[in-house]
């Protein structure tokens, strides 16, 4: 075996172990939301369902989360790439001697842990109201205190950040003669932004657009702190982990996911199209042949791939109307029964026995173990002690001497479901 | 087309700071006229040329177009265009929407615009090529296409900061011919910078040849490559042979040199500088290498000098023969190939005569490096 052989073999079995380490959890992840079994599980498996789809679509909280994150990442996108544009702009105007001292500051809110500008957005903004004189129920003072408000201003305080140093990369590439040339053609300063500068900075726009939208949108940090009493996504799915979960969490995972993929391929699947035609353009490519395949697709891997993806989601929704695990969930239950039944029988078997040996000895209390009494952080996270204000239903019958995790990993959970 | 429109540049001074950058231009160019700023790099020639276009206001001094005084006009409101060093072609830009970018921002209609680009492309011998973008044309092709666009904008004075210094030598000589051709058909004032003398002297009507900030000589360029009137502007433009020395008698617009190295030798006081060389002085007097011709040794004319040949090289077209001369400047000779072999041997010592009115003198300068 020669040496390079080897390093190959290496390089391959470190790579297989690198993309499972990262792409390992996603797969296990989409996984347990086809799984009926209550608790995000693989195994084990119980019965393929869509059931948590459902679950998901029911749930007005994680409904209402996506809303306003939504929301909150449009209102953060334009809020943050604005200021990100202009303070990258500035950047490229400024005086040399401070353009140093100028990037520090602008970027010192990446380096700000988000729970500190989260607290100061509040703050801050609670003092401003103070100051304005605002009185309470007034518009500004109600302003100052809308969570949707606030969210946008914090979390667009550090993503205006990334933003510029999008736009920094793209403006070192700007020749401002192209803006001289422009107004020395009559042009006025607006005239040659519109028509210069901004379409030349149109694909970090819209790269700095897709990053401000998920910065905002897998923000919890900061946003925790400024949301009050709305929700965003991130704040519902903390609270479902410290009040139990169920595999429509999985479900959500598994449709994030998909997005993602499809927004990847047709993003690639565009870009190989217009390679492929400025290719053609240049005379260095020949121009793909007419037959069946419209010109999209020559030798666009991405672009099959993409009609590929969309053609298992469509036969997934499609059997998904037709599916139904009920069978499958009663041979389940009705398997569950009977091992029950077992355990039951096998019990009162050694009870009987026990009896006979020491009828002074008290009967055991439970045919299940009971959850020890308290966990590593006693009461702490017990759902009970949060939620006190939140109107959860789930949080309605908190059980006692739950653990760290309040519920969720008591083994009765894995059959209440069925 | 506008005709041509006067500009003036009374007593320009420009600084960055400490330093200066112009200092003291005073310039007026004739209306229509192809005018010509010549000097080496970093001597301030873009400097001028954005003071003309309004994008630098100068420290002191007023800038005149058309006689009217720009101080505190921006670039887009005078009527000048300019055509960049780099060109500054848009490069998201189709090369028509380029060159009618300056009625897209003036408000006209797309079919306007279209119409009024595929004339200037005709003009520019590139009809049918609008709906390309910069990235596809030939580094000529994009010179043309800037000067289309700058002709667009029906300015009264184009400027053109060394438009030609990209193009390869065959290029740069085709358009050196279409710009001066393109300027007599639109008649408009042109202002042009070059480092290139040959470029200046040939497409102009009027050069200033620029040393570090300073004008030192604004004339044709015939009077300028034969009446230098500084010994940088006599060094920079063309090639000259340079003879040291101090003045020994003045007759006329005649003066008598004792030079350092060949003994007396006579020439005439370039035009400008007559009268202001006296007996004694230091002056350089300035022999053109085309002027020299082989002749028989004469120890009294006082148009000989006697030199050893260092060597010689072939030019093709001439000889070029380079002898010992001042301190370490050797005198270069040329000789039209006429067929000959070779012209002398190494080490050979010849006599070489030259004509009195070919020769210039001029008080003692700085001299243009090489
Ligand atoms: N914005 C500026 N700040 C400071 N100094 C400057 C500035 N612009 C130009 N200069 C200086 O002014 C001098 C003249 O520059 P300019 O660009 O006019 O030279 P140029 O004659 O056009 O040279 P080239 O032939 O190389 O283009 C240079 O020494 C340059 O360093
Ligand atoms: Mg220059």
């Amino acid at each position: 075996m020669s040496s390079s052989t080897v390093i190959r073999f290496a390089l391959g079995a470190y790579l297989l172990v690198f993309f499972s380490y990262l792409l390992g959890p996603l797969v296990v992840m989409s996984m347990t939301a086809f799984n009926s079994s209550a608790f995000p599980s693989v195994s084990p498996w119980a019965c393929f369902t869509y059931e948590w789809f459902d679950v998901l679509l029911n749930d007005k909280h994680i409904r209402d989360g996506i809303y306003y994150s939504f929301i909150i990442g449009v209102g953060t996108v334009i809020l943050s790439v604005s200021m990100g544009l202009a303070a990258s702009i500035v950047l490229t105007q400024v005086w040399p001697r401070i353009r140093s001292t100028y990037y520090t500051m602008i970027i010192a809110p990446i380096l700000i842990p988000g729970v500190v500008l989260g607290i100061s957005t509040l703050v801050f903004w609670d003092r401003v109201g103070q100051f304005l004189g605002a009185p309470d129920g007034s518009f500004l003072h109600g302003l100052f205190h809308n969570g949707i408000f606030l969210t946008i201003l914090g979390q667009s305080t550090f993503i205006a950040s990334y933003a510029m140093l999008v736009f920094v990369a793209r403006l070192q590439r700007f020749d401002p003669g192209l803006t001289e040339a422009a107004l020395d053609l009559g042009a006025t300063h607006t005239q040659a932004f519109r028509k210069i500068l901004l379409p030349f900075m149109r694909p970090a726009i819209a790269s700095a657009s897709v990053l401000a939208f998920l910065a905002s949108f897998e923000n919890y940090n900061t946003t925790t702190f400024t949301i009050i009493d709305y929700k965003t996504l991130t704040t519902v799915l903390a609270q479902k982990v410290r009040l139990g979960i169920n595999p429509s969490i999985s479900s959500l995972a598994f449709i994030i996911i998909v997005l993602t993929i499809f927004a990847a391929l047709a993003f690639e699947a565009v870009q190989r199209n217009g390679r492929r035609r400025e290719a053609v353009a240049q005379g260095k490519a020949n121009p793909p042949s007419k037959g069946i395949i419209p010109p999209f697709f020559h030798g666009n891997f991405a672009a099959f791939a993409l009609v590929a993806l969309a053609f298992v989601v469509i036969m997934m929704v499609s059997t998904a109307q037709s599916h139904s695990p009920e069978v499958c969930k009663q041979q389940v239950r009705d398997a569950r029964q009977i091992e029950i039944q077992q355990r039951i029988d096998a019990l009162k078997k050694s009870r009987a026995l026990k009896e006979q040996q020491s009828n002074s000895e008290a009967a055991e209390p439970d045919a299940e173990p009971a959850p020890a009494s308290s966990g590593a952080f006693g009461g702490v996270f017990a759902p009970s002690n949060l939620s006190a204000d939140e109107e959860e239903p789930e949080a309605s019958e908190p059980k006692e001497g739950s653990g760290a995790f309040g519920n969720v990993f008591a083994p009765t959970n894995l059959d209440s479901g069925d | 087309m506008s005709s041509g429109v006067a500009v003036d540049l009374e007593n320009i001074w420009i600084r960055f700071g400490d330093f200066v950058a112009v200092r003291e231009a005073n310039v007026s160019i004739k209306g229509g006229d192809f005018f010509s700023f010549l000097g080496p790099s970093g001597c301030g020639k873009t400097t001028i040329l954005r003071a003309v276009s309004g994008f630098l206001e100068p420290s002191q001094g007023q800038v005149r177009i058309g006689g009217k005084d720009m101080a505190g006009i921006g670039p887009n409101k005078r009527p000048t265009a300019l055509i960049f060093q780099n060109l500054a072609l848009f490069p998201l830009m189709k090369i028509w929407e380029n060159i009618s970018f300056s009625m897209e921002v003036a408000g006209a209609s797309t079919a306007e615009r279209r119409k009024r680009a595929d004339e200037l492309l005709d003009m520019i011998a590139l009809e049918g090529q609008g709906d390309k973008y910069p990235s596809e044309l030939s580094g000529g092709q994009k010179q043309r296409v800037a000067i289309a666009r700058a002709l667009c904008a029906n300015p009264d004075v184009l400027l053109l900061d060394e438009p030609l210094s990209a193009l390869d030598l065959k290029l740069r000589q085709h358009m050196r011919t279409e710009l001066r051709e393109i300027q007599k058909r639109v008649g408009i004032t042109f202002i042009y910078i070059t480092h290139d003398q040959g470029e200046a002297l040939t497409m102009s009507d009027s050069v200033a040849v620029m040393k570090a900030g300073v004008i030192d000589q604004i004339d044709s360029g015939h009077n300028i490559y034969d009446h230098p009137s500084t010994p940088f502007v006599a060094s920079f433009v063309g090639e000259n042979n340079v003879f040291r020395g101090k003045v020994k008698e003045i007759k006329g617009n005649d003066a008598l040199i004792s030079t350092n190295r060949s003994g007396e030798l006579l020439s005439r006081i370039t035009p400008s500088q007559v009268g202001k060389l006296s007996v004694g002085d230091d002056a350089m007097m300035f022999i053109r290498p085309e002027t020299l011709r082989l002749g028989k040794a004469d120890a009294s004319s006082k148009t000989t000098i006697s030199a050893d040949v260092i060597n010689e090289e072939f030019e093709g077209n001439s000889f070029s023969v380079f002898l010992k001369g001042d301190g370490d400047k050797s005198i270069k000779m040329s000789v039209p190939n006429a067929g000959q072999d070779h012209i002398s041997s190494r080490g050979e010592n010849l006599s070489l005569h030259y004509d009195a009115t070919n020769a210039v003198a001029m008080p003692a300068g700085e001299l243009a490096s090489e």
